[in-house]
């Protein structure tokens, strides 16, 4: 099993180079990202030059970090130096940052080897990774499924064994619901917990970037990889982030679970099956599953589709010609303006400029914006009300198991649906994990979500590691790489 | 066009006017980034992801620029309070993220007041933090952005910290306007906030200007943008007062606009239309946390600003007793504050200088060179008065001498003897002038006599004629006058 830690291992004792382990997954990369599409921009000179620098370092007795010699995949929203970001839009094209995103600085200095950029929906915005510029990713578990979004690429490419280890970003669940589709493991990190400087906004106040890996061990020491406090980012809490691989292990023993009604009720049967058989393992395991309903849940998503397209409406207007990117000319500045952002978006990310405009507009804030973040305030209440009673909660991570291919496109309101119990805990800025589940009968993977508190990340992990351990095998993904080694 | 409005159109219309006042504040860097916030650089040398709006990059709060903000709140009596940042959305090509990060509905400062040299009182509604813009350049046509061939942008001012200072409607004429933008202008230099200088824009004024009868609802308002001088100032609101009376009587109704001012053609202009107006789709800004001054925070900064030139006008004032509050003294006193010359004054005064003399000397030559006379040693600036005051110097002579100390600096003594002005030692002039009188015995008679004004000159200028003119005036009278007895 050559899971991070373990190739990490290997690299620092020198049971093998970093240029070796590069070199295996590029070459996977290379074989296999035909039919995946996983990836944007492959940096074969980069990582290769990288790798290199990893065994000079260990050749030379040094420590080159956690991660050494790790291969990563950065979702493409993410920015690196001179290297393409595009959000999946054409709107950035040609753009290359001069900066680095804090947390790709953090991954170097572990030790880990930057391999590519992955596919995404653009700007985030969508469930699928069908909303991008550059076509859509396919999930490894079934070629004319979607791999889910919008860390399509960077779930797609996990599964498939491109990358042990890939970063997403989840506004409103863009990083569990594609670990749930893709059968991986996902994390969203409380709200502040990880530096959000050099991941382009979305829906500022709900982003945050998180770890997705095949197994939880792995999840965790990226997380404490990334997590930490950054001055260039003033939402980032000025506090040490919770450790959290020192706690694996640790069992549930004790633990109270609360098992929301709303978030296993309504999913798919075999969806809500895997969610009860988890609830099941965890009793084994020592916890105590309590049964328990938070009806505010079910207001996430129509607060979340005011709020995110909102912050979107703006955070999305520096897209004007003007500086960088995509130009296309006008008569005038304003013409320019216009054309250039008729070009360069598509339509997902149009719509949500036109209902984020509508909900901010004189005369309609209150109705909508503000009447949204009071249902914001009251789903943390009531979360915290049942944090009273439970330690953590158990849900399902996603309604369906991966849907095929161009079957939500043209219909937004299905798609919207698909982040229905992931949203409420972006609400809140808590912490929440999706940990493969076993299968569907069509041999698609299902996901159930651990929720937390904000800071109980160490909590998540331990429950996740438990369930990882009892869960049901699953057949290897149809677009399985040569570096594919399953858990 | 009728001439702008008299006090007998006054009672019949009563302007409603309220200002808008940007001021850039002093910070070494930026409001949120690293870069340095200096005028007149290379365009584009002060830029960074986060003030050039870069995907990704985030804002990070100026500590300082707070500070300076709470010292304008303090030294406007406003209520310092727990504030928010909102984003203002709007699209501009100098503006880099299509949004200005400014304070709307909880803004740092608030209620505050503003009173003038003349004794009346503006009341301060708020002053807020936010953004400046960068700085378009549009290149042919007529300069304006329409006819403009291409446009360039230099975004060094993108970014700088600005406190936005709203006066209540509380202001009924261009001068008392003037007053109170020349006044805040004192007020923010005072607080070390900012230079206050409107020719580089650090300080910039909108107008907002109704009619009415007087007792009367307010009337519609034009809001006059781009008023980069006080004379601008003046001359834009007497203009608009104008234009809106001769609206108002010819029987139309004034339009709620927002009007630039063109000071060539010295009109103003229709630039949009209330129904053309932005909707800035105002909200909280998420990459920000609430700025939260605690109780120590807020006293330091009430200790670290200074008194205010009301303050220190009445200071100086009482320094000259009952003479402070006549109209040319008072004019004086303001110009020995607005240069920041209080100091100096009041240390020739303690030295035991007359406050009158100090008085005129500060605000009349001193003030020529502030920024000289605020480096100027107090004890060689007391010794130089002391010599016009005991006579040793006359007042020409005194003012040529300050003028070297301002140069060059020295001791007043050895400039005034470079100058050829050592006088003459008291018994040396009384020698001369004994002399003179032994030899113009008749024109003494007349004197005594009482024909003493005409002969009076007629001695100085003989005392003048042998001293090679280093004699002073007032001291040959004196010795005059001693003779007589």
């Amino acid at each position: 099993m050559t899971t991070a830690l373990a190739l990490a291992e290997q690299v620092r004792t020198g049971t093998v180079s970093a240029s070796e382990v590069v070199e295996r997954h590029l070459a996977a990369i290379d074989d296999t990202d035909g039919a995946v599409h996983a990836f944007l921009t492959v940096l074969h000179d980069g990582a290769r030059r990288e790798a290199a620098d990893i065994d000079r370092r260990v050749a030379a007795g040094e420590d080159p970090g956690p991660l050494a010699g790790v291969p990563v995949a950065l979702k493409d929203n993410l920015c690196t130096t001179g290297v393409p970001t595009t959000c999946s839009s054409r709107i950035l094209d040609g753009w290359c940052p001069p900066y680095d995103a804090t947390v790709v600085g953090r991954l170097r200095r572990a030790g880990a080897v930057v391999i590519g950029k992955t596919n995404l929906d653009e700007f985030a915005m969508g469930s699928s990774t069908e909303n991008s510029a550059y076509g859509a990713t396919h999930n490894p578990y079934g070629p004319d499924r979607v791999p889910g979004g919008s860390s399509g690429g960077s779930a797609a490419a996990v599964a498939a064994g491109f990358v042990p280890l890939a970063l997403g970003s989840d506004t409103g669940g863009s990083i569990r619901q594609p670990a749930a589709l893709c059968g991986v493991v996902g994390m969203k990190p409380t709200y502040g917990t990880v530096s959000r400087y050099g991941l382009v906004a979305f829906a500022s106040s709900l982003d945050q970037i998180g770890p997705i890996s095949a197994t939880v061990a792995d999840a965790a020491a990226l997380f404490d990889v990334i997590a930490g406090h950054d001055p260039l980012d003033s939402t980032s809490l000025d506090r040490p982030a919770p450790r959290t691989a020192e706690n694996l292990g640790d069992g549930v023993a004790g633990l109270r679970v609360g098992l929301p009604l709303e978030l296993v009720d309504g999913v798919a049967p075999e969806v809500a099956v895997g969610v009860r058989r988890a609830a099941e393992v965890l009793a084994a395991a020592g916890a105590t599953v309590t049964e328990c309903s938070i009806p505010e849940l079910t207001y996430g998503l129509s607060a979340y589709y005011l709020l995110a397209p909102a912050e979107a409406s703006s955070n999305l207007s520096r897209y004007d010609g003007v500086r960088y990117g995509k130009r296309v000319n006008g008569a005038d500045v304003e013409a320019m303006m216009r054309a250039t952002r008729a070009a360069g978006f598509g339509p997902e990310v149009k719509r949500r400029i036109m209902l984020g405009t509508y909900a901010l507009s004189a005369g309609y804030y209150d109705a909508y914006y503000g009447q949204a973040q009071k249902v914001r305030t009251l789903i943390i209440n009531a979360f915290n009300d049942a944090y009273r009673h439970a330690d953590v909660l158990l849900g399902a991570t996603t309604p369906t198991t991966a849907f095929p291919l161009g079957a939500k496109v043209d219909d937004p309101m299905a798609m919207y649906l698909s982040d229905v119990c992931t949203v409420p805990s972006n609400l809140a800025g808590h912490p929440a994990i999706s940990i493969p589940f076993g299968a569907d009968t069509d041999g698609l993977p299902i996901g159930v979500q651990v929720l937390a508190p904000a800071l109980c990340e160490p909590l998540i992990f331990r429950v996740a590691e438990v369930l990882e351990e009892a869960a049901p095998a699953v057949a290897a993904p149809v677009l399985a790489s040569a570096t594919w080694t399953g858990r | 066009m009728t001439s702008p409005p008299t006090s007998t159109e006054a009672g019949r219309w009563e302007p409603v006017i309220g200002l808008e006042v940007h001021c850039e504040l002093r910070t070494e860097t930026k409001l949120f980034c690293g870069c340095r916030n200096a005028f007149g650089d290379e365009p584009n040398t002060n830029v960074c992801p986060v003030c050039l709006g870069l995907p990704g990059s985030l804002p990070v709060l100026n500590a300082m620029a707070v500070e300076f903000a709470m010292r304008i709140g303090t030294a406007l009596h406003c209520q310092i309070r727990p504030s928010l940042f909102h984003r203002k959305n709007y699209f501009y090509p100098d503006m880099p993220k299509d949004y200005q990060i400014s304070q709307y509905d909880e803004p740092i400062n608030v209620n505050g007041f503003l009173e003038l040299p003349d004794g009346s009182r503006v009341g301060v509604e708020r002053a807020h933090m936010e953004e400046d813009t960068g700085k378009t350049t549009h290149v042919g046509g007529g300069g304006r952005i329409h006819d403009a061939e291409h446009s360039l942008v230099d975004y060094n001012r993108a970014g700088v910290p600005l406190v936005e200072i709203v006066s209540r409607p509380d202001i009924r004429s261009a001068a008392q306007a003037r007053l109170y933008a020349a006044e805040l202008r004192g007020i923010l230099i005072a607080t070390g906030a900012s230079d206050g200088r409107m020719e580089e824009g650090s300080m910039r004024v909108d107008a907002n200007v109704s009619v009415r009868h007087p007792d009367d609802e307010l009337g519609t308002r034009c809001e006059i943008k781009n008023l980069n001088s006080l004379r601008s100032l003046v001359r834009a609101i007497e203009y608009e007062i104008t234009r809106q009376i001769d609206v108002l009587e010819s029987g139309g109704t004034v339009l709620q606009q927002t009007r630039h001012w063109d000071e060539d053609k010295g009109k103003t202009g229709a630039l949009r239309s209330k129904e053309e107006a932005f909707d800035y789709r105002y909200f909280p800004e998420p990459d920000l946390v609430r700025v939260v001054p605690d109780a120590a925070w807020q006293a330091d900064v009430a200790a670290a600003v200074g008194a205010m030139p009301a303050d220190r006008r009445a200071s100086l004032a009482a320094l000259l007793g009952a003479d402070g509050t006549s109209g040319a003294r008072t004019d004086q006193i303001s110009t020995v504050v607005e240069h920041g010359l209080d100091d100096l004054m009041t240390a020739a005064v303690d030295r035991g200088i007359g406050a009158a003399l100090v008085l005129a000397r500060t605000a009349n030559e001193a003030s020529a060179e502030p920024e000289r006379a605020r480096a100027l040693d107090p004890g060689a600036y007391t010794a130089l008065l002391r010599m016009e005051q005991d006579g040793t110097l006359s007042a020409t002579q005194a003012k040529v001498v300050l003028g070297d100390l301002l140069e060059n600096g020295g001791d007043p003594a050895d400039l005034a003897r470079n100058r050829g002005y050592e006088a003459l030692a008291a018994d040396s002039l009384a020698e001369v002038i004994g002399d003179l009188i032994a030899a113009h015995p008749d024109e003494w008679e007349r004197y005594v006599g009482g024909d003493d004004k005409k002969m009076a000159g007629f001695f100085t200028g003989l005392a003048m004629q042998a001293t090679n003119k280093k004699a002073n005036g007032k001291a040959v009278a004196a010795e005059l006058q001693r003779r007589r007895g």
